[in-house]
């Protein structure tokens, strides 16, 4: 097993709580990893990704090779179309449709769509107005960890367990909405496919 | 043995705790700075009672670390590779007093300058001052190295450099550790003339020194971290250093390589080891992350020998960092590099928070300067160096701690007036304060405009040396406490604090301004742990 996985967004949209959550479910059940992350300045409300390798064999380089990415997960539309170099020709680009617009001149967003729609698989999902639904859209991000469940190759359990693990402290209530958030993502992500 | 999950940073500060440091010494800078924060966060840490607050700035760090090694004890001190430039003299000397308890210095170079200003190598300044250089190519050789560094310190009476890159300090993996021990006593170097770099003493240290380096290169070559793998294809020989060598690995998924590989990391470099691989080999590819230090030295300033390619002749890149793409194309193996980014993308540069205060110090700042052609404002590094780009344009120096206000100074000497230095608050009390005594002393006619956001806010929301103290630092300095103003830097004070800013442009002496409103990124994080107290 070997899943190369590509997280984007920008600066403060939580995407390491998406690496964190897979990665656990990973370490948890016996797979190797690497995440190398984006510190520093670009947190600042700049572009932000992280390189997320799962495998059940000895990981060598901490980046992803380009071309070689199973998936790309965008919290964000026009940064899932930044890292296009790292896909492979099969591999899936799953993105958020709602854009963060911190920069003046923000292309046109039907331009991006076409651009994203010409990814032979791909999957868009309006996670921040699924979340919203389901009481805050903090959640978003595990809107979009639910629509990747079905093409990481781990149980959809580990990721509730993992869940658990990560946000247990913060009690039930927060633990039952992100799991919340993670199956409706999943249902989303079903519905996108048929 | 449990496995835990650990950025190379933290598999770094693990290590530490776990061989008995007493201290650790940092100021922060990416990628450098969650060493420190994973000592100050580490319960074991806090009940070993290691020291692990902030210094004010590297070189402080630094000398501090070596008192510790002083006393018998053992100390890391944690910088990024630009800090290591202010604390070279002290690292540089530090060479010729050796240790005393072990003394492990961390470099962090950011290639391709993530986050900083150059992409220098100090593997380069390793070489300088003649100590054992330690370059891991993952996370649990930077535990174990680290581990072992600190035995290496100790059996040479010789501080020990890691060099890591921005790409294994900020990845995370699995880490295994080693057994605890417990911390030195303290116990005085043998010989209490060891740290006094009197001439006629600095003399027969450094004689040591010299004298030391063929057990240093005897160490790269046997403990194991520098290995030799033979390969059946003599054509071409690979040294891969540090986090190259994974890199190697990775367009090898069944890890069989057809050439002879030498996976380089521990410096000096083993000479025996390096004259095997050149024997037997037709020719080398030398593969290291930062500057071409190994290709240099093997290639030589007249290329006689047999072909060394690398950085040098373009095999690969000259600057930036390395990954498996290049790695492979250096190899002759085809780019696997997948659909070009989209033309109509735009970037997204880092900018200033919603809220921040700089926002309102630079606009209110900007309006008070219309008056004079643009062009006259020195800053420094931290988040307000963002003020250069657009929508402020306000700034028009970057270039090193402190620098604001010496440059602005030097400009003020030549005639520009006003000259206008911008630095932060952690960043004046780092390097600011020299700087601002030579303004004063020789009158030179500078608004000094210290940001004081109450942290060190690029690195992530750091304890700021200057807390509470800067109005006293400057008053002390000798600025005249009538052109000393503190300001809040908001939208309703807008009027106000142009006219301030107006009436010290003006003045033909130093005057400094303070805008002082906490960083809206702490302001959050400590309503939000505010509100989660409240609600348990």
């Amino acid at each position: 097993m070997k899943k190369d996985i590509i997280l984007a967004g920008v600066g403060g949209q939580g995407i390491l709580s998406i690496a964190a959550t897979i990665g656990m479910a990973a370490v948890n059940h016996g797979l190797y990893l690497k995440q190398a992350e984006t510190h520093g300045m670009s947190q600042r409300g700049g572009d932000v990704q992280s390189h997320l390798r799962l495998s059940s064999h000895e990981i060598a380089s901490d980046l992803i090779p380009m071309g070689k990415a199973d998936m790309i997960l965008s919290v964000e539309p026009m940064e899932s179309l930044r890292y296009l170099p790292f896909l492979a020709p099969q591999g899936w680009l799953i993105t958020n449709s709602n854009p963060f617009v911190n920069i003046p001149e923000y292309p046109d967003m039907g331009a991006i769509m076409d651009e994203i729609r010409k990814i032979r698989n791909h999957i868009i999902i309006d996670a921040d107005t699924i979340a919203k639904d389901l009481g805050s859209v903090k959640a978003a991000n595990m809107v979009m960890l639910g629509a990747a469940a079905p093409f990481l190759d781990i149980d959809f359990a580990w990721l509730e367990e993992s869940i658990r693990g990560l946000f247990g402290r913060k009690g039930e209530e927060v633990v039952n909405f992100n799991i919340e958030a993670l199956k409706a993502g999943l249902a989303a992500s079903d519905a996108y496919r048929k | 043995m449990q496995k835990m999950m650990l950025l190379g940073d933290e598999a770094i500060a693990q290590a530490a705790i776990d061989a008995g440091i007493s201290g650790i010494f940092a100021y922060p800078g990416t990628p450098s700075t969650e060493i420190t924060e994973y000592v100050q966060h580490s319960r074991e840490a806090a009940a070993k009672g290691i020291r692990s607050k902030w210094s004010a700035n590297e070189k402080t760090a630094m000398e501090a670390s070596l008192g510790m090694s002083y006393a018998g004890k053992r100390s890391m001190v944690c910088m990024k590779h630009v800090g290591l430039n202010v604390a070279a003299d002290a690292f540089v000397n530090s060479a010729i007093t050796g240790a005393n308890g072990g003394m492990v210095v961390v470099a962090a170079d950011d290639p391709s300058m993530h986050s900083s200003q150059n992409e220098q190598d100090s593997r380069f300044y390793g070489k300088f001052a003649m100590i054992p250089v330690l370059e891991p190519s993952n996370q649990q050789e930077a535990y174990d190295m680290v581990y072992y560094g600190f035995d290496l310190s100790e059996k040479y009476r010789i501080p020990v450099m890691l060099r890591i890159t921005t790409r294994l300090a900020h990845s995370r993996s699995g880490v295994v550790r080693k057994p605890e021990r417990p911390q030195n006593e303290i116990r005085l170097p043998e010989n209490l003339r060891q740290f006094v770099l009197l001439p006629a003493i600095a003399r027969k240290q450094y004689k040591q020194l010299l004298n030391h380096q063929v057990h240093y290169e005897h160490e790269a070559a046997t403990t194991g971290f520098n290995q030799y793998f033979d390969g059946p294809d003599k054509s071409r020989g690979i040294i891969a250093c540090g986090i190259a060598y994974n890199y190697l690995l990775e367009n090898y998924p069944d890890r069989n390589i057809p050439f002879p590989v030498l996976k380089l990391t521990q410096y000096p470099m083993p000479q025996e080891m390096i004259r095997r691989i050149y024997d037997a080999c037709d020719s080398l590819l030398v593969l290291e992350d930062g500057y071409p230090i190994v290709e240099e030295s093997l290639k030589g300033f007249l290329a006689l020998g047999k072909p060394v390619h690398g950085r040098l002749d373009g095999t690969v890149p000259r600057d930036g960092e390395l990954n498996p793409n290049i790695v492979a194309v250096s190899l002759g193996m085809e780019d696997t590099i997948g659909a070009a980014i989209p033309q109509l993308l735009a970037g997204r540069p880092p900018s200033l928070c919603n809220g921040c205060p700089h926002i309102d110090s630079y606009q209110a700042m900007n309006e008070a300067l219309n008056k004079w052609a643009k062009g006259r404002v020195f800053s420094d590094i931290g988040c307000y160096t963002l003020g250069a780009l657009a929508p402020f344009e306000a700034i028009n120096s970057c270039v090193d701690m402190g620098a604001s206000i010496t440059m602005a100074k030097g400009a003020a000497d030549a005639g520009l007036f006003p000259a206008v230095a911008v630095i932060g608050d952690s960043t004046f009390t780092h390097s600011g304060i020299t700087g601002l005594l030579d303004a004063v002393n020789d009158k030179s006619p500078v608004t000094v405009i210290v940001l004081d956001n109450a942290t060190t806010g690029m690195t992530g929301g750091q304890t700021s040396s200057a807390l509470g103290k800067i109005e006293d630092i400057c008053k002390g300095v000798g600025v005249d406490p009538e052109h000393i103003h503190i300001i809040k830097p908001l939208r309703k004070n807008h009027e106000e604090n142009v006219e301030i800013f107006r009436k010290e442009f003006e003045y033909q002496g130093v005057s400094v301004i303070i805008p002082r409103r906490e960083c809206i990124q702490t302001l959050n994080k400590r309503m939000r742990m505010k509100f989660a107290e409240k609600k348990s």
